[in-house]
């Protein structure tokens, strides 16, 4: 007998969430954002109902402001495994035009996504909606369950939280209530990009290095992805070999100059870095414990 | 200091491809860290993420900012403020809540449950230990083994973790002395042996100062053993079960098209290869293993805790929750239970009233009922309960609405341990540790006999029963048992004496001295000693038999009038001035607990046939006052 590695561990602790998870709920929803938490989740998906498919749809809420490479992906993905995937764009967001240079970060997130991601809940019926947040991502997500209940309001209580122990997770909800469940909770930033490089996972290019069209904002490189793009007077477009940590809308991700345009490459970078991986997301830095936050008003 | 990060960079830089072969090969240890608040817990944690180069730039600045405005290190760098996380828990300085950390070292990846260790977040300290393969508990060089010390470990020995670490930390506060070590070493062996862990690696500690947490202190010379990340390192992670016998709780069934027909899980215990034979439970029913199935192709073989998927030979019915097992070496099924319940919620347990039991992948109707007892986490002393309120432990009978498969705790974690759920409120409310099927009766059919009772007796020329001598050890059971046999005997008389102590040689040789056992014994004497009367003898039990409800239960099997119960009853002093077996002068010097009347509890009888003062009264005169009251009865008449 050998003893498992821990990817192998961890690959097997998620497929066993993700089967009682689709088990125990009623209607079941994963939310797809297209990024490589979000493809190494639907992979393990994949593997926990292999022969079968999915039992449940794919959910991406939509911002509109996404990077062209994240729809191009999102759209082959689903056709090629087959899966229902469900594209909900908030119809309020839409007709008063919210987006990220009229409106800023906070309201834009909180429209699109928070409000947009409790409208598509709703809409659905779905009482357990998997998601790709890992307990390493930030300190208060290090005490999230791997089940976490929303409440009808589609809060987050950090005192209302349930034992978890053994493998046992408790699913049960009233009517309203909904889980929040989260197969990658014990994965750190590492394993993913292992996991990734050992699967041979497809995920969005913009992951790796490229000569792309960027402007800097006080030291944040920001890429000019389409024509929606607003530039400050005498702002001009500039070429730089840059690639993206994480990827959310393109006027809020911050790129970082890089040469690694490969997967080891991109490790090598990670582990060599010196600053950690949510920093490129502008959304965090409004204040010191704002994840905590918005994760109390509803956001994934 | 060397760190692991400047270890490996240089292998980064140079191959990355070289490293990460490397490092798909770790394995991976969960571990949890038990000690409050003062022990430098969370200093602990902070430096091993902060060696371990798990801390990155904008942390550390963020780090140095919180140092200053609610740091406890007077400004310096504290790492304690890295895993403290929710705002409300910075506000208050404490960690309220199981939080799980994550690092990793060339060798290995390590999940920490760091959980708060005051007795009020028991329920938080359970539930870390649920998944951890070891335990470090944290001791102040200053402050030695304290109360809360045998709590943590008491917990941690419950859970089933086996293998723990005493990091004896503030070592630098008490100048590296390795006769304070020495002792708290001693002290803590001498009490964790006696709830079981005696896998235990002490480490002189300073999470503050940095020795013998990633490299060997030079204050610390006279200290051998391994640092604490070099010990994390190497200590054997292979989960228990993996040597079992296969089990494998069936998660989802997988019916594609129909022509498939797999069985999903993930596997519980040993391992599973094409051709093995299996057995469906609760039903019973044999199969043969077709193919392993994943997505990556058929395996030859699979081990826990894999995930996978499994085809049968034959068109058998599987559902959710069902076990396939080993055919040869299955669970057992049943549907009434003793366990060891840790109350979660923030209402206490009703005993008797429906609650969902979730285990393995099957959630069924259960009632719990009133404890046997509590456990007093502190003490560990058994108490009697009526009733677990949060964060209390003890053992009830657990009774489910239908049989289902299972292992006791101790040998398989996922088969044996189970949750507790309100069906109202829909919350997690306790958990629990199966430790034995309570034998039901349905399958077992009393065979009539034509020679009965009444005939034993009639061709004896007596009554039967049952004088049941209870009382503290040394009261004077024995002594005056005999005298009433020798007397009985003397008069032609059929008797027999069930001694406490001589039926431990044997009938009761597998039972110890705790409540669940003590009862258990008391039972098994009392079926003996039902037999014997039916046999048609006069039964003399001399037995301390502590529990009321177990005397009551005896006299209950009965018929009215059949059982004698006689209290022999001596003060304190008394019996410890007699103490033949010297079990007193043991109980005094420490070397024995669990004695009655010491530090176990004795239920003194409220209405007994018979109450014997035994400083009062010698042993002939004794066993006169329990011949006279036969005699009485017409016990003696026929």
């Amino acid at each position: 007998m050998t003893t498992l590695t821990h990817l192998q561990r961890l690959e097997a602790e998620s497929i066993s969430i993700l089967r009682d998870a689709v088990s125990e709920s009623q209607k079941p929803v994963m939310m797809y954002s297209i990024g490589k938490d979000s493809a190494v989740m639907l992979h393990l998906a994949q593997k926990a109902f292999f022969p079968g498919a999915l039992p449940f749809p794919l959910l991406h809420v939509d911002t509109t402001w996404k990077f062209q490479d994240m729809y191009t992906l999102r759209n082959k993905k689903a056709a090629e495994i087959g899966a229902d995937l469900i594209v909900h764009k908030n119809p309020e967001a839409v007709r008063l035009g919210i987006n990220p240079f009229d409106h800023g970060s906070a309201v834009h997130t909180d429209i699109w996504k928070t409000e947009g991601l409790k409208q598509a809940l709703e809409a659905g019926g779905f009482d357990l909606a998997f998601g790709g947040a890992r307990r390493d991502e930030e300190k208060s997500r290090a005490k999230e369950r791997i089940f976490s209940v929303r409440s009808k309001e589609h809060r987050w209580d950090p005192k209302q939280q349930r034992p978890e122990l053994w493998r046992l997770y408790n699913a049960r909800v009233h009517p309203g209530e909904s889980i929040r469940c989260f197969p990658l909770s014990n994965w750190t930033e590492l394993d993913i990009w292992q996991y990734i490089s050992q699967q041979g996972i497809e995920i969005v290019p913009l992951y790796f290095a490229a000569e792309r069209p960027v402007v800097d904002r006080d030291g944040t490189l920001i890429m000019v992805d389409d024509a929606r793009f607003r530039f400050l007077p005498g702002e001009q477009p500039m070429t730089r070999k840059v690639r993206f940590r994480t990827l959310g809308c393109y006027p809020l991700s911050g790129a970082i100059e890089s040469e690694a345009d490969t997967l080891s490459g991109v490790i090598q970078e990670m582990l060599l870095a010196t600053t950690s991986e949510r920093q490129g997301r502008l959304i965090d830095h409004d204040s010191r414990a704002s994840m905590e936050k918005k994760k109390q008003e509803g956001y994934f | 200091m060397p760190t692991y990060r400047d270890a490996s960079s240089e292998l980064i830089a140079s191959d990355i491809d070289a490293y990460l072969l490397e490092h798909e090969h770790k394995s991976l240890l969960r571990f949890i860290t038990c000690g409050s608040v003062d022990d430098g817990k969370s200093t602990l944690i902070g430096r091993l993420l902060y060696e371990s180069q798990m801390v990155f730039e904008d942390q550390l600045a963020a780090l140095h900012h919180d140092s200053k405005t609610s740091g406890t290190q007077g400004g310096e760098l504290d790492l304690a403020l890295l895993v403290d996380g929710l705002a409300a828990e910075r506000e208050q300085g404490i960690t309220i809540d199981v939080a799980y950390r994550f690092f990793s070292t060339e060798k290995r990846k390590f999940i920490v449950a760091d959980t708060p260790g005051h007795e009020q977040y028991t329920r938080n300290m359970v539930t870390g230990a649920s998944t951890a393969d070891l335990a470090i508990i944290l001791v102040d060089a200053r402050r030695g083994v304290l109360t809360q010390t045998r709590r943590h470990s008491f917990l941690v020995s419950l859970l089933g973790i086996t293998k723990v670490v005493l990091a004896v930390n503030k070592i630098d506060a008490v100048d590296y002395s390795q006769a304070v070590v020495e002792q708290i070493d001693a002290d803590y062996r001498a009490f964790a042996e006696g709830i079981g862990l005696t896998d235990i690696v002490t480490i002189p500690t300073s999470a503050l100062k940095g020795d013998n947490v990633l490299t060997r202190s030079a204050n610390t010379p006279w200290y051998d053993g391994p640092t604490l990340l070099g010990h994390l390192e190497v200590v054997p992670s292979t989960e228990q079960t993996q040597h079992g016998p296969f089990r494998m709780p069936v998660q989802w069934v997988s019916r594609p098209d129909l022509d498939f027909r797999g069985f999903a899980g993930q596997i519980a215990g040993g391992q599973v290869r094409p051709g093995d034979a299996v057995r469906i439970l609760p039903s019973g029913r044999v199969s043969t293993v077709a193919r392993i199935v994943t997505m990556d192709g058929g395996l030859e073989q699979a081990q826990a805790p894999q995930s996978i998927t499994l085809t049968l030979t034959d068109d058998v019915d599987v559902s959710r929750g069902d076990v396939l097992a080993a055919a040869d070496d299955a669970p057992e099924v049943a549907d009434e239970f003793e366990a060891t319940v840790v109350w979660m919620g923030e209402a206490e347990l009703q005993p008797g009233r429906p609650y969902l039991l979730k285990t393995g992948a099957r959630t069924v109707t259960a009632t719990l009922s009133t404890p046997d007892h509590k456990v007093d986490v502190n003490t560990m002393e058994q108490l009697p309960a009526q009733t677990l309120a949060l964060n209390e432990i003890g053992v009830c009978t657990v009774k489910l609405d239908r049989a289902v498969p299972f292992d006791p705790y101790t040998v398989n974690r996922d088969l044996g341990g189970f949750i507790v759920i309100d069906r109202l409120s829909n919350n997690t409310v306790g958990a629990g540790m199966l430790r034995r099927a309570v034998r039901g009766s349905d399958n077992v059919h009393w065979q009539a006999t034509d020679v009965g009772k009444s005939s034993h007796s009639a061709l004896k020329g007596q009554h039967p029963c049952v004088v049941w001598f209870t009382g503290v050890p040394s009261s004077g059971k024995s002594t005056i048992a005999n005298l009433v046999e020798q007397r009985l005997f003397a008069q032609g008389r059929h008797t027999y004496l069930l001694d406490g102590d001589n039926v431990r040689h044997g009938l009761n040789r597998d039972l110890g001295f705790s409540a669940p056992e003590r009862v258990e014994n008391i039972r098994r004497v009392g079926e003996v000693a039902q037999l014997m009367v039916d046999a048609g003898l006069i039964v003399l039990v001399t037995l301390v038999s502590p529990y009321r409800a177990e005397r009551d239960a005896v006299r209950a099997r009965l018929e009215p009038g059949e059982f004698f119960e006689v209290f022999v009853d001596a003060p304190l002093a008394v019996v410890q001035a007699r103490d033949p077996k010297g079990l007193y002068r043991k109980a005094a010097a420490g070397e024995a607990t669990g004695v009655t009347g010491v530090d176990a509890p004795y239920e003194a009888p409220l209405t007994p046939e018979l109450h014997l003062l035994t400083a009062e009264l010698s042993a002939t005169e004794a066993s006169d006052t329990v011949l006279r009251t036969l005699a009485a009865a017409g016990i003696l008449d026929l």
